[in-house]
Order: C-alpha cells, then structure tokens, then sequence
C-alpha cells in the first residue's frame, strides 16, 4: 500500500489536499448579503419601536378595526382562491386542451400586474357601462355592493392571491401519479369519484400550502385594495392600508408598530408552510 | 372470456392493427414483446383506460368497448402498481367493495378471505408507503380482485421482484387459475412458460399466437 503512495506523482496529491473552505466562504458570503439584509431591516424596525409604542398602536380602535378586517378578509380570499384553485390547477396539471397554453398565461396575469393596475382594472370592470346596465348598479340594486367596501378588500386580495394558489396546486397535482387515478377508475370510480377518492386526499399538503400562501399573500396586498376598495378608516382599512395611513398623518411608531405585527403574521404563516414540509416551489 | 376483435389503437409513436385475441373463460393467457411495442396499451384498451379506433372488445361475450372502466368489472395490475398512498392494506381492499355498496360485514369477510389467500393478514392496518416489493404486488393483486372480476389484468407483475419474491408471487397467480379469465404481459419467455396455458407475441402493430417450446 505504501509502495502505490509512493508512486503517486505530487502535482496529484496537492489536488486531493484541496480545501472546500473556499468554495463555502464565496457562496455562503454571497448568500449572506441577503440574509443581512431581511434580518437588518427587521432589527431596524424592532430597535426604532418600544413595547409602548406597539401597545399604543395596538389598543387603537381603528387598528383594531383593521386586523379584524385583515383576518377576515384574508381568510375569505385565501378560501375563494382554494376553491378556484383546486378545479384549475387540476385541469391545467393533467389535460392538454385548446388555448391551455392561453389559460396558463392569463393565470399568471395578475402576478406580473402592477397592483395599481390591477386595482384600476377591477374599477374600471364594475364601474363601466354596457348600455344602460352597470356591474356595480347591477350588485347594487341586489344589495351586494362592492367598490369602496369589504367586499372590494376581498376581491383584490384574491385576485392576486388566486394565481399564487393556482400555480401551488398544479405542481401539487403535477407530483401525484395519474395512474393511481386510472385505476380507481377500473375498480369502479367515476372520474369524480377517482378525483374525490384518491387524488385530492393526496393533495391535501398542496391544499393547506396554496391557502397558506394566499392568505400570506392577501396580507400583504396593498395597491388594489387602495385603488379598488379605498382606505376608509373603520370600513376598509386592512393593516396594510394602516400603515400608509399612519404614515400619511406623521404617525411614524404607529406605522412601525403595525408593521411588526404584519411581519410577525407573515412569519407565522411561513412557520407553518415550513412545518408542513411540502416542498413546493412556488 | 375476453375477445379483441379486428381491434385498432393509434397511441403515441405507433399503431396497432387488425388485433385478432380470444381468451377462454378461466384461462391464462401471458403477451409477449418487446418493449415500446403495445402492450400496456393492449390492456389499458381492455379495461377501458384508453379509447380504441375500431373493433369491438368483449367480456364474457358483452360488448364493452363504448363502456366506462368502472362498468367492465375487470381487475388490473399495472406494472407500476399504482397503489394510494393515503390508505392502508385493509382499505386497498375495501375500496371497490365500498364503492359497490357492499355491507361492512361482507367487506370484512372479504377482507379477510382476501388476506388469507395473499399471506397478507399482518399488513392489514400497515400504510403503504412502507411494505416490500413483494408485499406491495399481493396489495395490488388483492385490491384488483376484491370485487370479483372475471377478467385479470397484469403488467409484468413480477418483473421488479427478487428471485424468491418472484416464485411466491408466481405461485400464487398459479393458484389464482381457473377462478379468474387472466392476460398477463411479460418479456420473461420462462415466467410465460411456467404459468401461461396461451401465449401471445405483439410485433410490429399485430398480434400473433406464439408457440413457446421448452
């Protein structure tokens, strides 16, 4: 053994004495940069607020007012976007059909949108005329207004948040095997029942984890909300519009304060995205 | 009995034509070829999974060809199993029985008698996740014929099998002869020899009756 070390010319022991410590050092130093940066900006907010302030800010009615308003709302749309999402996701994971590839991009839309935009489209949807007849009228005279109200909160947030859970549940659906389907369908299923019986308990991680990431991302929405629903204060003002409007009046710990409680929401609803362990990319 | 006649199928890269086959009712037909030539093709055809051309496909002499998989009542074990993993053995089991409104006692009983034959009564309650090749092949075998089908059909059901897995697995479909019409698909000319009473050879889109010497 001794004998073939020997015989081992030096250029190619250097090779095996090489260090990987170089290799780490440049991609954990880069990845770092960004890391920093998400943690830095969260320890600027906790160091620029007090348990005071946050108190303070917290015990406002109309804060108050508006997380009721955020949790609602976010819950809704992340369910109407499940609900979409489910059939949708589906049918764009296992069929190939005409104009599939125009369906696909539609989709898609409202993420590359800017919010604003998205937000004036939907104004401009229920507020255009078609003759005589108008879809806000229309809603109106049933009852059921929407623009400048909650339900207009709802709507934006699930417009946006509708995409990110439709594209969950296609790579979900894209992960389960079909043929499990097709034999339910030789052992009696309808493919309803092939579907309700053997696929979509197997999609259940998807479920909660496109529900997840629509009520996070409904947290977060802003620009429609503000174009479509407005930011009246106890009627249609969600956290996010809270902190704009605390901004707008100088109240600066009270932006900040609120905030920490939406990123300390966020972080919740990305915990259990963790937990759940889906390994989804979205 | 199954019955493939003048039977066209267009899928994919290539066509079947003219497929002339008849099983006897309790025989046990093995298809051979090579791979990429049809064969799954051939059974997904027959137990409904895919649209045929033309022809007729008969069970037990019922024109089946224009009816949905459910109705066939035929049993199929695809190569890849295809067992779902968010039920256990036992529900494998039970699952075409609860879809055809059996009564618990009989799905049980069923169950049961099921589990005896496979060697499987220890794995009742077991996920599926974790059982041995072998193991989950008599799941697959048990769920297909839970509901009494006339008709079996299997993919290479012993092709990703050890060598001792496979000799159990193989007596076993021994023992299923007789009480079921089965067409089994292999490229192993001795598995075919071993448990086939009628052996076929698909080749270039058409179906011929091989002859198997020992």
């Amino acid at each position: 053994m001794s004998s073939t070390e020997t015989k081992v010319p030096s250029h190619q022991r250097r090779n095996r004495q090489r260090s990987d410590a170089p290799f780490f050092f440049v991609m954990g130093g880069i990845s770092a940069t960004f890391i920093t940066l998400i943690v830095l900006l969260l320890v600027a907010d906790l160091r620029f607020t007090s348990l005071s302030d946050f108190h303070a800010a917290l015990v406002k009615p109309e804060i108050q007012a508006a997380m009721r308003l955020t949790i609602a709302s976010c819950t809704v749309a992340a369910i109407l976007s499940l609900w979409v999402a489910v059939p949708l996701g589906y049918l764009l994971s296992r069929y190939r059909f005409p104009l599939r590839w125009l369906i696909d991009t539609i989709v898609d839309i409202p993420i590359v949108l800017p919010p604003l935009v998205l937000g004036l489209s939907l104004l401009i949807l229920f507020h255009q005329k078609i003759g005589d007849w108008q879809l806000e009228s229309f809603l109106g005279d049933l009852g059921f207004s929407v623009t400048y109200r909650w339900p207009a909160v709802v709507l934006a947030q699930f417009s946006v948040a509708c995409a990110f859970a439709v594209r969950t549940m296609r790579v979900t659906f894209d992960q389960i095997d079909p043929r499990t389907e097709d034999v339910a369908r030789t052992l009696g299923c309808t493919r309803g029942q092939a579907f309700m019986n053997v696929t979509l308990p197997q999609a259940r991680r998807g479920m909660i984890a496109a529900t997840t990431i629509a009520w996070a991302r409904s947290l977060g929405e802003f620009g429609p909300i503000l174009v479509f629903a407005g930011a009246t204060r106890m009627r249609t003002e969600v956290l996010s519009t809270t902190v704009f409007l605390e901004l707008s009046v100088g109240e600066l710990d009270s932006a900040v304060a609120v905030s920490l409680l939406m990123v300390a929401m966020a972080i919740v609803v990305l915990l259990i995205l963790r937990l759940l362990g889906t390994g989804l990319n979205t | 009995m199954i019955e493939l006649k003048n039977v066209a199928i267009t899928a994919g890269g290539f066509q079947l034509e003219r497929i002339e086959l008849t099983v006897p009712t309790g025989a046990y037909a093995v298809l051979m070829g090579r791979t990429g030539r049809g064969k799954t093709t051939l059974l997904e055809a027959i137990c409904g999974l895919r649209k045929i051309s033309s022809g007729q496909i008969l069970i037990d002499g019922t024109d089946v060809t224009s009816w949905a998989p459910g109705d066939r009542e035929v049993g199929y074990v695809p190569q890849d199993l295809a067992l779902f993993p968010t039920l256990n053995v036992a529900e494998h089991l039970a699952f075409a029985l609860k879809l055809r409104r059996w009564g618990v006692k009989q799905i049980n009983d069923r169950i049961e008698e099921l589990a005896t034959v496979l060697g499987i009564e220890s794995l009742l309650n077991r996920g599926v996740a974790n059982l041995s090749g072998g193991e989950s092949q008599r799941v697959a075998l048990g769920r297909a014929l839970s509901f009494r089908p006339t008709v079996l059909l299997l993919d290479e059901p012993l092709s990703a099998l050890d060598e001792t897995t496979r000799g159990e697995i193989q007596t076993l479909l021994l023992r299923l002869k007789q009480s079921v019409t089965i067409l089994h698909v292999t490229h192993n000319r001795e598995e075919a020899m071993v448990l086939g009473d009628h052996h076929f050879r698909l080749d270039d889109g058409r179906l011929i009756e091989a002859v198997l010497e020992h």
